[in-house]
């Protein structure tokens, strides 16, 4: 018997289901994602400025995605019961304290009350936080349910909350990576939003993280003669990673759209797929913006002029 | 040694075929097409490793070649990686399946002109991409680096290469009989699919947003599970069967691990972690855990064909190779059941223990079985001995403990590794400063692997160097003969 098509079909059959599940399923799915509402309802994702979009292709061109995710996994969510306001009536607050977390003494629950708003309890089922939170709620004061993402990489500080498919939306190319040489980068705009910090990391790691592994990118920078005055862009360096004195390390055009694509990277929008609460009311378009405007100045400290 | 000499009439299907094929023919019609590609998959194997070892010095000295844009780690070991899938792996794999095709279907190469075309084309492909990663080029995408611009004579080379496989397929003297021409067979379809699918979604015309990594992921698997493990198995089985001059213990099961192969391989892309829809990783784990029935049909198929013929490793370097890279093949396969399976936390995946894994797929599993292939096929059809017998045994020592000591020191790390990450209270930095005696021994391992390519490669050159000065020898004496009327001629 001729078994060549039966192969070829089989073969056909096979691809084309996979084709179908992982090409065309996703492309219906998520393909057509559209920009969204936060739960605080600003648009999210924003585009990134064009001076992130470009830092993308340096990114991409230098194979950072080798050794950096960018996707920070999520292995539950808890809720926190937290105080926000005490109210008026402060031994009637104490008791109530007192019964929704038994074991807590008189004096620690007055010195509870200073500085809030303070998460009183962690870890709890939604119901028994939101019964814990309207216990609370006696002569005025105000307590409420948080939800809190857990798993190791929000342990980590990786993000306030699991990456999801919109995320991505107006990135090409989408790098996700798959191996953590470094540390996530899904987030890491919210956890370190200087400019020039991400410059001195990316021309020395070392410098600003001791023991890194990661290798420096000195290519991205210009080490130039001082000429008339130190440039305004030159960036400063402990003794060991400085330069020889009279020269000056400036970020080029490439370190300095990398570093501003590294602090775009933001995922702190609390979304409906991924709730969680914010502390505080959150600043308008937390999502993208680049932090502040002071992009390449030298640190106050530094000698200028 | 060499079975040249047999040209009895060839039995097909029971009657005599009047135009009968020798072994002998085939082989010479294979020649020149084979020796290019395999002596280019020679020498992107060493260009690989190389790029591997310099990318992994980088880990202990992180300022070993730093100022050289070029030489950063991100770019080297991309450009290290296409080179071993696209020149090294991919390109050996096309030459095997075609002598493959060739010998099981008892046809003659078919198109030997467009496959050495195919061929010339498919390495100038590599070599544009590979410059053009290490110059910044890359695409950013998981195993498809390669920049836009070298797709096109890729994807050429490809074609021409494959009609020529299609063809002989469509010529072959005998019935389907044999279990390797099934995955031959579909590896020649699934590339250009899945290839021409993720560079049309992906370069062409791209998605929108994560869509974009769930294609790459999806072809990565395409690629590096399924037409690796197809021409892979297809090669163990007909070498497990030829070297040990047993029949291959079941066909049926050979044709089961198929079918598991290419129903259940195609869906295992999406990383448990990816942020797409829950279906996808499920689904991925799930066909993930079931290609487990496969790995048990092979490791069943291969022991039951060698039972009783083991002794044979020690005599034939080529079942040697094919026999630990069956294990590797094995093993990887293993791994990823068990990063499926144990990695409730999804913290396994991003650590070395995935680089290990990806490792054993790809020089564990394929590159050891194409060594056994290549020493098998290259004295046969140029008809001359590999000129250094001792290299050989050299090579698969080398590549034997530096795939040891590449795989295992990682995988240990990356398990390590796991277990820190789960803690939040150790530093990222300790956790990584942790694994750097591991990376140290899987350096010693790239460097062991280095000095077994750089032996394949003096092996090989110096039986081309033989081969093609025996027979300007032969063009000397032709001609010379007619100058000096010889006494005695030689038949």
């Amino acid at each position: 018997m001729n078994y060549g098509p039966l192969v070829f079909l089989a073969a056909l059959f096979a691809l084309a289901s996979s084709w179908v599940g992982f090409v065309l399923a996703p492309q219906l799915q998520v393909g057509q994602l559209q920009q969204t509402n936060t739960v605080v309802a600003t648009p999210y994702p924003i585009a990134r400025p064009g001076l992130a979009q470009e830092g993308l292709q340096v990114y991409r061109a230098n194979g950072c995605n080798s050794c950096h995710s960018q996707q920070v996994g999520q292995t539950g969510t808890v809720c926190d019961v937290v105080l926000t306001e005490p109210g008026t009536n402060q031994p009637a607050l104490i008791a109530a304290l007192q019964t929704v977390k038994p074991g807590l003494s008189e004096t620690e629950a007055r010195q509870f009350l200073s500085g809030l708003p303070k998460p009183l309890l962690h870890g709890l089922t939604k119901e028994a936080a939101d019964q814990g939170a309207k216990t609370l709620e006696t002569g005025g004061a105000k307590a409420q349910a948080w939800i809190v993402p857990t798993g190791p990489d929000i342990a980590r500080g990786w993000g306030k909350r699991r990456s999801v498919a919109v995320d991505y939306l107006f990135d090409y190319p989408v790098m996700p990576g798959s191996h953590r040489v470094g540390p996530d980068l899904a987030d890491v705009g919210t956890r370190q939003p200087d400019l020039n910090w991400e410059l001195r990391h990316l021309y020395a790691p070392q410098a600003e993280v001791p023991g890194s592994l990661m290798p420096p990118y000195r290519y991205l920078f210009e080490k130039r003669r001082i000429e008339h005055g130190p440039s305004p862009e030159a960036l400063h360096f402990p003794k060991e990673f400085a330069p020889a004195p009279g020269y000056e390390i400036v970020p080029s055009p490439a370190a300095k759209a990398l570093a501003a694509y590294l602090v775009s990277l933001r995922t702190d929008a609390p979304l409906f797929a991924t709730p969680f609460t914010v502390a505080s009311a959150p600043q308008s378009t937390t999502t993208n913006a680049p932090a502040g405007g002071s992009t390449n100045a030298a640190p106050s400290a530094s000698p200028t002029q | 040694m060499i079975e040249l000499a047999s040209s009895q009439t060839v039995q097909a299907g029971g009657r005599e075929t009047p135009s009968a094929i020798t072994p002998a023919e085939i082989d010479l019609s294979c020649r020149a097409p084979l020796l290019v590609l395999f002596l280019s998959a020679a020498v992107w194997f060493l260009l690989a490793f190389l790029c591997q070892l310099l990318a992994s010095i980088k880990f202990h000295s992180p300022q070993f070649l730093a100022d050289t844009p070029w030489l950063t780690y991100g770019r080297i070991h991309l450009a290290g990686l296409d080179a071993l899938l696209y020149g090294a792996c991919l390109q050996a794999g096309l030459g095997v399946a075609l002598w493959l095709l060739a010998r099981l279907g008892r046809t003659r190469l078919a198109q030997a002109v467009p496959v050495l075309a195919g061929a010339i084309s498919w390495n100038l492909a590599v070599t544009i991409g590979f410059v053009g990663i290490l110059a910044g080029d890359s695409t950013g995408f998981d195993m498809l680096e390669l920049p836009s611009y070298s797709v096109l004579p890729l994807f050429l080379g490809y074609l021409l290469i494959g009609i020529s496989a299609v063809l002989m397929f469509h010529q072959r003297q005998e019935p389907l009989t044999f279990a390797s021409q099934w995955f031959l067979f579909a590896a020649v379809f699934w590339f250009p699919w899945v290839f021409s699918t993720a560079e049309l979604l992906l370069q062409a015309f791209p998605v929108r947003g994560i869509t974009q990594a769930v294609i790459a992921w999806w072809y990565a698997d395409n690629l590096a599970v399924v037409w690796l493990g197809l021409v892979g198995l297809a090669a163990v089985f007909y070498f497990a069967s030829k070297l040990t001059g047993r029949e291959l213990h079941s066909h049926y099961l050979a044709l089961f691990a198929f079918w598991i192969l290419i129903l259940f391989g195609s869906w295992g892309g999406i990383p448990g972690s990816a942020p797409v829809p829950a279906w996808m990783p499920t689904i991925s784990t799930i066909s993930r855990v079931l290609l487990l029935v496969m790995l048990i049909a092979v490791a069943l198929t291969f022991h039951l064909t060698l039972a009783g013929a083991w002794s044979k490793l020690k005599s034939e370097p080529s079942l040697a190779f094919v026999a630990v890279g069956t294990a590797g093949f094995l093993i990887a396969g293993l791994m990823r059941v068990s990063g499926a399976l144990l990695d409730s936390q999804q913290l396994l995946q991003f650590t070395w223990f995935a680089s290990a894994r990806t490792q054993l797929q790809l020089y564990g599993f394929f590159a050891l079985v194409m060594f056994g292939a290549i020493y098998y096929v290259v004295p046969r059809v140029t008809a001359t001995a590999f000129p250094f017998r001792r290299l050989v045994w050299a090579h698969f020592w080398l590549a034997f403990t530096g795939i040891i000591l590449l795989v295992v020191p990682l995988a240990i790390a990356g398990v390590l590794e796991a277990r820190q990450l789960a803690n939040p209270g150790i530093a990222f930095v300790q956790v990584s400063r942790a694994t750097i005696p591991f990376l140290r021994a899987s350096t010693v391992g790239d460097l062991l692997v280095v000095m077994g390519h750089l032996v394949l490669l003096v092996n090989l050159v110096a039986l081309v160097t033989q081969f093609y000065r025996v027979r300007a020898a032969w063009a000397y004496a032709a001609i010379t003969a007619d100058l000096y009327q010889p006494a005695e001629v030689k038949p």
